[in-house]
């Protein structure tokens, strides 16, 4: 699976996924896809539904096994042959498209749960939370504007408030590359915003990938841009290349 | 800092012994500790000290009912551990007692003794019977006692471990799971029947004598069973509140809620259903252990498909996810199936189904959940006892 794995490899990368196809009964849900990311780059991924971003944040973490390709994280592991778990611990966060927080679990217990560390059988038996680690969540509470809300259920959440938490719950895993599917779905203008500064201030220490629609949060980002079609990247460049670009015209407004 | 500790745990009074910390917040379970603590003490105190003509005199009947209600309802405690937080729906936990039902069996054997009708020392009267000369290798070492009360907790656990090492690393999960649960129990049956398995076939063990040299029969080794159920239930329902409020309880309850999600978060999830599922096949089998002795016999019937139905029973209709309710539940039910299999034998099974259809429709939280809602609900609690009611007597009157 790593047949071409030197090509760029002189260079230090975060994520580096090169040749990447998987199928599925016949249908190429990633087609030869390669991307890069350098540690500490933000980069933004759009297309439209069925481009393979979600397949693509699979392979990632361990979902899904590709055909061929090689998908290295920090140019050395190779995150094909882990399972989700391990790829989480190894540093890689995800949030989903759709807010997954545990919703009988309290907003504190939460970000409790997602805390770096502690993951074995024993560790979570005897665990105790020291002061150190109630005092990083409740930095985490004042940065996602939860703090009033610690106690409430999550499942009590709006939903910009659920998502906050499981960004929250992202950086609490303090993962070293960050995949976030549409993290401004369901916010509101100032929400959206906020959510683009929060980013930006984390890709300072943490390499991000961010799938969205919204191209004001895309702006807002203000980062390399990604367009997928059809399972491989159509475009790359600045948002405004990107928009210029007239392939990325046709697969967006049709011939 | 102690706002801190204040936010981490709510624990006001940081005196509080290691045990009792465990039921902080737990008014439930506060109060079933506390009525266990007190039958304990009543049960036998009122069954040896009062004479037999006396108001307050319990008969050993009542008291063995009771003892093996208390067994039955570690059993559901064990379900509950699994069901109610992991969200394992094991319809095959009966196995699991029947296993631990038959070690202590086989112990009880041992000490008949040359006893036994055919009077053979070493050999119990169904293998003189089968014409077998020896032992079968694996009933050697249950005239211990120790070695059967540790195979009481391995047998379950080895085969919940190997069961569920299987199952989850290939992610069984929902109906599947509880099929194969069910596959599992009913296979074990079918085993058990076997003359040649050498655990008794069709009848079984039964015919016992005494345990650790005390009569079995006699009104003080029923009470000190007794006691010992109680407090098997006590120790049970106390490691099952320290897992449940541990951070790994906070795994499992992550599990049965967004399994996938949990993965994502870095937690090997089959490794922390595997534990639960073991720790809960070994309830289950000290809660067979000690229900055997308390009525004498363990034959492959336990093992029946129904049985583990049953249970799943017992635990919704008490309320699961709260350990307590499981405890209430199947007393509750294990009370009404006694008197009602007396009083309308033909039809219990009916009255047993209709109440998991009704506990499946109008009280997902069981008992438990009805008590909860009617004290939270202030004003309300008079208009949902009234929805209730209503819901009931519809639901009756469109039934007839």
């Amino acid at each position: 699976m790593s047949e071409l794995r030197p090509k760029h490899l002189e260079q230090a990368y975060s994520l580096y996924m090169d040749g990447v196809s998987v199928s599925f009964d016949g249908f190429k849900a990633l087609n030869n896809l390669s991307l890069y990311i350098k540690p500490g780059e933000m980069r933004a991924i759009i297309g439209p539904n069925g481009a393979g971003k979600t397949t693509m944040m699979d392979v990632i973490t361990g979902k899904t096994k590709p055909d061929t390709g090689t998908v290295l994280f920090n140019n050395t592991t190779d995150l094909t042959q882990h399972d989700e778990a391990a790829v989480a611990n190894i540093g890689v966060g995800r949030k989903f498209q759709k807010p997954s927080v545990i919703e009988s679990l309290t907003v504190f217990e939460n970000l409790e749960l997602a805390q770096k560390g502690g993951r074995s059988i024993w560790q979570a038996l005897f665990h105790k939370l020291s002061d150190e680690r109630a005092k990083k969540i409740q930095d985490t509470l004042e940065l996602i504007a939860l703090a009033d809300k610690q106690h409430e259920l999550a499942a009590n959440l709006s939903h910009g408030q659920k998502q906050w938490l499981e960004i929250g719950m992202l950086i609490s895993q303090e993962p070293e590359l960050l995949l976030i599917d549409e993290p401004a779905a369901g916010m509101t203008d100032e929400e959206t915003m906020k959510t683009a500064e929060l980013f930006k201030k984390l890709a300072q220490k943490h390499s991000l990938v961010v799938v969205e629609h919204d191209m004001d949060f895309i702006a807002a980002l203000d980062c390399k841009v990604t367009v997928l079609h059809e399972g491989s990247v159509l475009a790359e460049g600045s948002l405004e290349s990107v928009q210029n670009n007239q392939q990325v015209i046709e697969v967006y407004l049709g011939r | 800092m102690d706002t801190m500790q204040q936010t981490t745990q709510s624990i006001s009074k940081p005196k509080l012994g290691p045990l009792a910390t465990l039921l902080v917040g737990d008014k439930g379970g506060q109060k079933l500790i506390f009525a266990l603590i007190a039958i304990a003490i009543i049960f036998p105190f009122c069954n040896l000290v009062f004479p037999q003509d006396s108001f307050f005199h319990i008969s050993t009947y009542t008291l063995t009912l009771t003892g093996k209600y208390l067994c039955y309802a570690l059993l559901a405690l064990a379900v509950d551990l699994i069901w109610g937080y992991c969200g394992i729906l094991s319809l095959g936990h009966g196995a699991f007692f029947a296993l631990g039902g038959y070690a202590m069996g086989m112990y009880l054997m041992r000490q008949i003794g040359d006893r036994g009708v055919y009077g053979n020392p070493e050999l119990p009267d169904f293998m003189v019977f089968l014409n077998w000369s020896e032992l079968p290798w694996y009933w050697y070492g249950f005239d211990q006692f120790w070695f059967s009360m540790i195979m009481v907790l391995m047998a379950p656990g080895i085969l919940a471990f190997v069961f569920g090492w299987l199952a989850f690393r290939s992610r069984v999960t929902g109906v599947y799971l509880s099929i194969i649960t069910q596959a599992l129990t009913y296979a074990l049956m079918l085993a058990f029947f076997r003359n040649d398995m050498g655990f008794g076939g069709n009848n079984g063990l039964t015919d016992f004598k005494d345990i650790l040299g005390f009569d079995l029969q006699s009104s003080g080794t029923r009470n000190v069973l007794f006691i010992a159920s109680a407090s098997a239930l006590i120790i049970g329902y106390l490691i099952s509140r320290f897992i449940t409020r541990s951070k790994l309880g906070r795994v499992l309850v992550s599990i049965r809620d967004a399994e996938s999600r949990t993965r994502f978060l870095g937690y090997r999830v089959e490794h922390y259903k595997l534990f639960v599922f073991v720790v809960s096949a070994m309830l289950a089998g000290v809660a067979g252990a000690l229900y055997v002795p308390q009525v004498g016999i363990i034959n492959p019937g336990e093992f029946t498909p129904i049985n583990s139905i049953e249970i799943i029973i017992w635990v919704a209709v008490g309320g699961r996810g709260s350990l307590f309710g499981a405890v209430i539940g199947a007393i509750a039910v294990n009370y009404a199936k006694t008197y009602f299999t007396g009083a309308f034998a033909e039809l219990w099974l009916f009255m047993l189904g209709g109440l998991f259809v009704l506990t499946t429709l109008y009280l997902p939280k069981g008992i438990v959940g009805l008590w909860q809602q009617i004290k939270q609900g202030d004003g309300k609690a008079a208009q949902l006892a009234n929805v209730i009611t209503a819901k009931f007597s519809n639901a009756f009157s469109k039934g007839a």
